[in-house]
């Protein structure tokens, strides 16, 4: 592509050409600062209407206190993204090391572009699936069998669901849907281990496996970490797939195969609002604010440690 | 390139005198082609039959590929015990590739392989029975650039090799591992107050010895050097030099170099590496006592190289 | 330099490791995953009834460690973990594949039911149980995103620009980080926001297009920023500099020289940006709401859109539910082929504009 340039100007015009340039840097410069403030505008904006909807809640009446309501919900939100994370972490790192360490050269890249479709499907797909086709294996096949032989775990207590529509489905669609970025993150990281440390290992008689646990894994930690808690921010506000999945009721427990489990807030908001009137819209916009303020905490630890980690593996 | 400078000798040494003539360059240009024909008509001179390989390495008729390319082609040379092998030549003429062979480094590259024998103490490393893996614990390995694994201390660095190998060492024997080997690399005294350090955080020629320390705490038979002062300052340079030479009592080493008066400096034996042009094999053209392939070499491509003339 | 002691001659004990050893032949690895496969069978075989989970799990599990069993015997410690490593890595992957494997082909056959002109030519209205289609869906989803589009993409641009050109200071830095947080956004909350703001314009209750696209907006502009962030920062400097030498002015270098230059990536972060707001539901449930009508008005009213549309088809398919159901997963199905045309696209888009020698 080739770029286009004036005509060199004439000498002696000097003066006037720099003040059309000027107007137009400043014309020019001007909107793409404001369009630079207008992200902070829009931000400050989303947290004012968020907390104006929201305060209502608080100075009116509603038909239990706000705490006890948003508790199960904070403690579902949590548990299910805290459970997709430990199934999807190990699982993501295993598929990052394949396809930067263990696969063909040829197939690294469709590889990793197979993967990333994981994360194109749209998260109402993965409801549909997880409910429809899913959770009935895992009902059939799965939950009666851990009710049986682990059951003494408070996990898989039970009695287990029937239609499979529980926590642990949805954590295991979570895990799902939040393992393409772990495993992005990761891959990206594995192959900038430098060549020169990985033939270190090897050349002091290392086999492949332990060359990646002595090169590979300590230079690329951080970046994992920094991808797990990114893949936990999406986890937490993932809101369709929870919603069409769970089945939910106001309840606080860590069984995970049983009919009776805690909603997410945001599957709240999704299956209340439709139907919700007055103060009920604004005390699910407050739940939206905490909700908010729990992914804001997330995401700015993952950014802290992707900067903190990356500065480190230098040197 | 430009002449007439009217008298001036130029700087001898690497680059010769200053051409005046047009002759003189026309004759240079037909020497540098006598130079490649030579190199071209080399056939590599076949091992005598009885060789006695105890001790040795013993390389016979080795042809080194990426993929269907011919990068080395015939190497036949025997390489001494607790002895320093120079290997030399200009650039691309397949001296990294061939030193890599030796401890089968070359075939991680994706296509590459080696063809022949490498006999190390009798033992054929190429033989389709052999792990790889074993291979480079018996041969380890300097590389051009320092590298310490970043994420460990110097104490762990030095230890990287032997903790692959073995069960879990006591700490005493640890200690005293480590020790030796950063003392047999020189090292010791200048980091004995922080062996919990980074191994990042020492200078270049440090980090360069703590890379040998490492490659000797496995006790392997033959050290391989890949140019390990290219990336060093010259005082950091003499150091290492100074320590090969300590090192050549326990080690059979095999340093390649584009040095050649490093090469001079540290070899007992000295081989020389040509190539005849862009997209031709490498070849050993002549291998023989470091003294003499300086002063008085057979051939004239040795010659010519060892002069300055070419490459 | 001290002269070092000779060492102790290598304590003549231990004879020299044998460089050969055996190896786990081709052989011995097949019968291993036949070994697999078989035991993972018997978790089934005895009742009758293929059970594809117990027999997966078991499998997988009886492979990886089959196969450190066999290698550690015939080739040792260090290699047989080698060649655990190497199964479970490989497992691993086999397992992802699985669910992208199934969700695919449950969205295809159940979909393909109602894959017909009427589902794409009819909307719900006065739709009872049988019939009906998506076509109103289809419509909203292309308005609300093409406002979409049309906002966030000269906003995304314009701050990229800024940040990558103009910005040096704590403005810079704090857009910056504020685009961060912006990526974090849960997309149910940036809905909630757009509800909010239209409150005040519209009262209590208000639903419309416009509302949803504000609430897309909101999600797309900052995956537009990052994506044209880092192309305009590949362009290289010396290109500026070169335009500049020339005595062209800043703005017009920026418009002329670093835009077309860095094009193909940013029209490829566009198009991946729409593929993934476009199958946003959450924001759209509580903005612009579902209907059963075509509603060409953005500015008003409630507006169906397929990922919507196939949730509420889903989740209230009514009598007999089947009809529901199908239309259900065509929606779904039609949204995964838009996403997926999207995603090739701009795969290709990237290849194809991409100036040589970038």
């Amino acid at each position: 592509m080739t770029a286009t340039l004036d005509a060199p100007q004439q000498p002696g015009s000097l003066k006037s050409s720099s003040g059309v340039s000027k107007l137009g840097d400043k014309i020019f410069g001007g909107v793409s600062k404001g369009a630079g403030i207008l992200i902070l505008v829009v931000l400050a904006a989303v947290a004012a209407f968020l907390i104006a909807q929201a305060i209502p809640t608080f100075t009116g009446e509603t038909d239990k206190p706000f705490p006890q309501y948003v508790g199960p919900l904070i403690f579902g939100t949590i548990w299910s993204a805290f459970l997709a994370l430990v199934i999807a972490t190990p699982l993501a790192v295993a598929v990052a090391l394949f396809t930067s360490h263990y696969a063909p050269r040829r197939l690294a890249a469709p590889l990793g572009w197979f993967i990333d479709l994981l994360a194109a499907v749209p998260s109402v797909v993965y409801g549909l699936w997880g409910s429809g086709v899913f959770a009935p294996v895992l009902a059939r096949s799965v939950y009666p069998w851990l009710e049986d032989n682990l059951g003494f775990i408070p996990l898989f207590k039970g009695p287990a669901s029937t239609s499979g529509r529980t926590m642990m489905t949805v954590a295991l669609v979570l895990a799902v849907m939040i393992l393409p970025i772990i495993t992005a993150i990761s891959r990206e990281v594995f192959l900038q281990t430098p060549r020169l440390h990985e033939e270190a290992s090897l050349a002091l008689g290392a086999t492949r496996w332990e060359m990646i646990r002595q090169s590979v894994l300590p230079y690329g930690r951080s970046g994992v970490i920094s991808g797990a808690m990114l893949g936990l921010g999406r986890a937490l506000g993932e809101t369709m797939a929870v919603a069409i999945i769970l089945s939910p009721a106001n309840i606080i427990t860590f069984n995970t195969i049983s009919n009776q489990n805690p909603n997410t807030i945001a599957a709240n908001i999704a299956l209340k609002f439709p139907e919700s009137a007055g103060i009920n819209v604004n005390r699910l916009i407050a739940t939206g604010l905490v909700l908010f303020v729990l992914t804001f905490f997330v995401n700015a630890i993952a950014r802290r440690i992707a900067r903190a980690g990356f500065s480190g593996a230098e040197g | 390139m430009s002449s007439n400078d009217g008298g001036s000798d130029g700087d001898g040494g690497r680059h010769g005198p200053t051409l005046r003539t047009l002759d003189e360059r026309v004759e240079m240009t037909e020497e540098v082609h006598d130079t490649a024909a030579e190199i071209a008509s080399i056939e590599a001179v076949p091992l005598p039959d009885d060789v006695d390989v105890t001790n040795r390495i013993v390389v016979e008729h080795l042809h080194i590929y990426y993929g269907d390319f011919l990068a080395v082609e015939d190497v036949n040379m025997i390489i001494e015990p607790k002895s320093v092998t120079a290997v030399i030549g200009p650039s691309g003429c397949g001296k990294s590739t061939f030193l890599r062979t030796l401890n089968r480094m070359h075939e991680v590259i994706v296509g590459a392989r080696a063809d022949g024998t490498v006999l190390l103490d009798g033992e054929n490393l190429y033989d389709p029975r052999v792990d790889p893996v074993a291979v480079r614990r018996k041969v380890g390995m300097v590389f051009q650039r320092p590298n310490p694994f970043p994420t460990m201390s110097i104490y762990d660095n030095v230890l990287a090799g032997k903790r692959l190998n073995s069960k879990r060492l006591k700490k005493s024997e640890a200690d005293g591992l480590v020790e030796q080997a950063l003392r047999d690399s020189n090292l010791w005294e200048e980091v004995k107050d922080r062996l919990g350090g980074p191994g990042s955080g020492l200078s270049g020629g440090q980090q360069q010895r703590l890379c040998i320390a490492r490659a000797i705490a496995v006790e392997p038979e033959v050290l391989l050097m890949d140019e390990p002062c290219s990336a060093l300052d010259p005082i950091s340079t003499l150091a290492i030099e100074e320590l090969m030479k300590e090192l050549r009592e326990n080690f059979t080493i095999v340093i390649v170099t584009h040095n050649m008066q490093q090469a001079a400096r540290v070899s007992d034996r000295t081989a020389f590496f040509s190539i005849e042009g862009a997209g031709k094999p490498g070849k050993l053209v002549e291998m023989d006592d470091t003294e003499t392939i300086f002063s008085n070499p057979q051939r004239q491509a040795t010659i010519d190289y060892v002069t300055g003339r070419f490459g | 330099m001290t002269a070092t002691a000779t060492r102790p001659p290598a304590a003549a004990a231990p004879a020299p490791s044998p460089l050969t050893s055996g190896r786990f032949t081709l052989v011995q690895r097949l019968a291993v995953v036949a070994g697999a496969i078989l035991v993972g069978a018997l978790t089934w075989i005895p009742s009758g009834a293929v059970n594809w989970a117990h027999w997966a799990v078991v499998s997988v599990v009886v492979y990886c460690a089959g196969t450190y069993v066999v290698s550690r015997i015939v080739e040792g410690r260090r290699h047989a973990l080698d060649r655990l490593a190497t199964a479970v890595v490989t497992s691993a992957f086999g397992v992802v594949l699985l669910p992208l494997i199934s969700v695919v082909w449950t969205v295809v056959q159940r979909g393909w039911a109602r894959m017909d002109a009427d589902f794409f030519t009819t909307s719900m209205r006065g739709v009872v149980s049988e019939g009906g289609g998506a076509w109103h869906a289809i419509v909203g989803t292309l308005i609300i995103t093409a406002i979409t589009t049309v906002i966030s993409v000269p906003f995304g641009l314009f701050t990229a620009v800024y940040l990558v050109e103009y910005g040096q200071g704590r403005l810079a830095r704090s857009i910056t980080a504020m685009v961060d947080v912006m990526t974090g956004i849960p997309s149910i909350v940036a809905g909630l926001f757009a509800y909010a703001l239209f409150v005040l314009w519209q009262g209590p209750g208000a639903r419309s297009g416009l509302s949803g696209a504000i609430a897309l907006t909101v999600l797309m502009t900052p995956v537009v920023i990052r994506a044209s962030e880092e192309m305009l920062r590949l362009v290289p400097n010396e290109l500026r500099e070169a335009s500049y030498a020339l005595g062209v002015p800043k703005w017009k270098t920026i418009v002329k020289v670093v835009l077309p230059t860095s094009i193909a990536g940013i029209l490829t972060g566009i198009t991946l940006a729409i593929a993934r707001v476009i199958g946003e539901t959450a924001p759209l449930l509580v903005t612009a709401g579902i209907a059963a009508e075509t509603n060409l008005n953005p500015f008003s009213g409630r507006m169906a859109t397929l990922p919507v549309f196939a949730y509420y088809q889903y989740a209230q398919p009514g009598v007999p539910p089947q009809n529901g159901l199908d239309r259900a997963w065509a929606a779904a199905l039609t949204l995964m082929i838009i996403v997926a045309i999207l995603f090739t696209g701009a795969r290709v888009l990237a290849r194809f504009l991409r100036p040589k020698g970038l």
